[in-house]
């Protein structure tokens, strides 16, 4: 029999089943995170060039297993708990196969701690993109692939979800588009995994022996065919909370749910294009075939996030205006709650993820602009901007708000909690500028010395990056402690409030931190009443603008992104000429 | 709280779109397009191309032809390892093989002439990066990349390797000098 419990606080109903997924999903997501937080912090006091702590093997090895933990284990299990909160709780439904759901979830964590297990006995370090002819233990291969079928079961579940959403109407008109915007993310998904599974599956035969040859050039075409998607999952599921967390925190309404739907549609038809922009320097690959794909044929996925970008302040805007901040351009700005976490953090990521992460992936995505960036630092720049400061500062935002309403516990440290999306974004915004910037000035990425010191004793050469190089790498290693500090404030409040935070529900204890739920007293077998549309509004079509201050913000976001691009032409015009 | 909630309109694909949307959509979409249309351009009008030239091959294959290429051109070695320095003839084709953990051999070019230079690897991956310039390519092996260049300034050019190669990655240095 089906249970629901409805929150008192947010008015949402969930499922006992998909709750203790979302739960047991969410909690595995913040250990991997703070694994990879621990790893980070070893690879940037290695890459501070006056600290230079790790040796170099240690150093691959742990490199490897930083972008792994965090871009694959941290972020995917999040998304898992995100995709039956989507279903089942915004669509006020029973989870589909609750056992196939766990299933995949143990999937997952056999997955996550085989590969771990190789990395860490160390003949594994290949860096998560394990490039052919460089070979990793079968296991490494092994762990992935077990974790990938899992995320797969938990897409079937959430598709199964919606359908039985559907069948017993327990909602009126079209899924909100916050669950259309998972589901675009589970459609991406599943291209990525099977991707894949057409990738990694022979690699684990080539491993053990069974397959001879695998074509590099091959490998890392498919291979970026699921690491880019995999990128755009992350890119539809934390828009998707942004515009949650607008509607939350402003009850705000999308400015058009034709123009947002239409631009997560971009999305599902364009995204899986782009793996075009990591092979942009390679051999055996004509120019043709990589104009088209890197641009996503003409930029028709920018085109979405652009949107994106206007739609969720301008959102924000109407309804702020709604309330009265009506004066000049930016009251309702001003006026926004700053210091609640939940909508700092949000904000942040957004602005954060369209200057830094969106206009320099366009840039580096451009193919003769990609010579002069391809490898360097600014690659690792870049997608800590998007993947960092857009997606996992997204994911902590909503965590805040999940801690009362899912876990129902409250918040610990408050005041901490008020500060922690500053000093990340702090931290991030120097980090990802710097390692840019020294990317710029030629600096390699997965290097584990700049100084080239053992060169000059084993080949007798020798070079000397520029003293600015060496000074930008100094500011990546303060701001990336700084950022870390940040992540680790998250981790203590998070960890620190399900274990010691005010029980809101009288019979939680321990365990329902980690899957088991609370006390029976708190569910009633009685289905959730059906939800309804909201009432209609006339005002759409309007001749007027809505959101002013969006569309300042948009236009000076235009321009920051015309002068950079340019900029960027004119720096490789300085180099060689080649044809 | 809307985007949480089924859209109000049951026909919400018919509404009409607001002004500013209108507006900032068309705004994006041309800014997409020329986006789209530097690369095209660039290709015609621009200086800095990679070719589209390259073969498969056998990495033993690469390795005859760039020693056929030292033995003909060979001026000195260079270092402990003995890595020979050659001089090709100006507007030649120039080899530069990657292996674990070397850029083998070092090139000897003339300033404002154009060479035609072929990058390959004899084992994995490796990461062919120009400093200070900063041009970078990737090194595959079974591949054989042809790239016309024609350095336009003087002086020693490092080739750092900046695809992760193993452990003594860190190492694999090369040079291009650039005469006068
Ligand atoms: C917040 C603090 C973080 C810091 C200070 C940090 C720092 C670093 C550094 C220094 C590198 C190495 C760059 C290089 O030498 O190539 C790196 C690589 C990487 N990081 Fe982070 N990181 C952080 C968080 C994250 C998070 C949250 C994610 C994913 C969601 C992430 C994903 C990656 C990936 C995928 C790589 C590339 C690994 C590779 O080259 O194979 N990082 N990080
Ligand atoms: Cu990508
Ligand atoms: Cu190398």
């Amino acid at each position: 029999m089906a249970q629901f419990r409805v929150c008192p606080q947010s008015g949402l109903y969930f499922h006992k089943s998909a709750e203790s997924l979302m739960k047991a999903n969410a909690v595995a997501a913040v250990v991997f995170l703070l694994l990879a937080g621990v790893l980070a912090l070893l690879v940037t006091l290695t890459r501070w060039p006056t600290v230079h702590l790790l040796p170099a093997d240690a150093f691959y090895m742990v490199l490897t297993a930083h972008g792994i933990n965090a871009l694959l284990f941290w972020i995917i299990f999040f998304e898992m708990a995100v995709l039956y909160f989507a279903s089942s709780t915004l669509l006020r439904s029973r989870l589909a196969t609750p056992r196939w759901a766990w299933l995949g979830f143990w999937l997952m964590i056999i997955g996550a701690i085989t590969t771990n297990v190789a990395i860490f006995q160390g003949a594994s370090s290949v860096m998560m993109t394990s490039y052919v002819p460089m070979p990793a233990e079968p296991h490494f291969y092994l762990g992935l692939i077990l974790f990938a079928v899992g995320a797969l079961i938990g897409c079937f579940v959430f598709l199964g979800t919606l359908a039985v959403a559907k069948g017993e109407n327990t909602y009126d008109g079209s899924i909100p588009l916050v669950t259309f915007g998972a589901l675009t993310a589970c459609i991406i998904a599943i291209f990525t995994i099977a991707s894949g599974a057409i990738i990694l599956i022979p690699t684990f035969l080539w491993s053990v022996g069974l397959i001879s040859y695998i074509d590099p050039v091959m490998y890392r075409i498919v291979w970026w065919a699921m690491g880019h998607s995999s990128q755009q999952i992350n890119v539809a599921t934390h828009v998707a909370i942004w515009y949650a967390i607008a509607a939350i925190v402003f009850g705000a309404k999308p400015m058009s749910e034709k123009v947002s739907r239409g631009a997560y549609l971009l999305y599902i038809l364009f995204l899986q294009l782009a793996s075009a922009h990591h092979i942009l320097v390679d051999p055996g690959v004509s120019s043709t075939w990589k104009i088209f794909n890197t641009s996503y044929a003409m930029y028709l996925a920018v085109l979405a996030s652009m949107i994106h970008g206007l739609t969720v302040p301008g959102a924000i805007e109407a309804a702020q205006r709604k309330k009265g901040y009506t004066n000049g351009i930016f009251e309702w700005l001003r006026k926004a709650p700053w210091s609640n976490p939940v909508f700092s953090g949000m904000f942040m990521s957004l602005i954060m993820f369209g200057f830094l992460g969106g206009i320099t992936g366009v840039v580096m995505g451009t193919e003769q602009i990609n010579i002069i960036i391809h490898n360097t630092l600014y690659v690792p720049g870049h997608f800590h901007a998007t993947v960092v400061a857009g997606t996992t500062l997204a994911f902590m935002a909503i965590t805040y708000f999940l801690v009362p309403v899912l876990f129902r516990r409250e918040l610990i440290l408050p005041g901490l909690a008020k500060w922690q999306p500053y000093i990340f974004s702090i931290g991030i915004i120097l980090f990802t500028l710097f390692m840019m910037g020294a990317g710029t000035m030629g600096v390699s990425r997965r290097h584990w010395d700049m100084s080239f010191a053992d060169a000059s004793t084993i080949l007798g050469m020798t070079f000397e990056y520029p003293g600015t190089a060496k000074l930008m790498m100094g500011i990546v290693g303060i701001s990336g402690v700084l950022s870390i500090i940040g992540g680790a404030m998250y981790v203590l409040i998070v960890v620190g409030s399900l274990l010691f935070g005010k029980k809101l529900e009288a019979s939680a204890g321990f365990w329902q931190n980690f899957g088991v739920p609370l006390a029976d007293s708190c569910y009633s077998p009685t289905r959730p009443e059906r939800l309804g549309r909201p009432p209609v509004i006339e005002e759409h079509g309007s001749a007027g603008f809505e959101a002013p201050g969006t569309f300042v913000l948009a236009i000076v976001f235009l321009v920051t992104f015309v002068v950079y691009y340019f900029i960027n032409w004119k720096y490789l015009a300085s180099v060689w000429p080649m044809s | 709280m809307s985007a949480i909630l089924p859209p109000a309109e049951r026909l919400w694909w018919n509404t009409p779109v607001g002004r500013q949307e209108i507006v900032w959509v068309g705004i994006a979409l041309l800014w997409c397009l020329i986006l789209f249309a530097m690369m095209p351009y660039w290709h015609v009008y621009g200086k800095q191309n990679l070719s589209n030239e390259a073969y498969k091959i056998y990495p033993a294959a690469y390795e005859t032809k760039v020693k056929a290429m030292v033995d003909q051109y060979k001026v000195r070695e260079e270092g402990p390892q003995l890595i020979p320095v050659v001089h090709p003839p100006a507007g030649s084709d120039v080899y530069i093989l990657a292996r674990l953990w070397q850029w083998w051999p070092i090139l000897e070019l003339e300033k404002n002439q154009t060479y035609r230079l072929h990058l390959s690897s004899l084992d994995w991956q490796h990461g062919f990066s120009l400093q200070p310039l900063n041009i970078n390519l990737q090194v595959i092996p079974g591949y054989e990349m042809v790239v016309t260049m024609t350095p336009d300034t003087s002086g020693e050019y490092t080739i750092v390797c900046n695809e992760y190669c193993g452990i003594m990655h860190h190492t694999m240095l090369g040079k291009i000098f650039v005469k006068e």
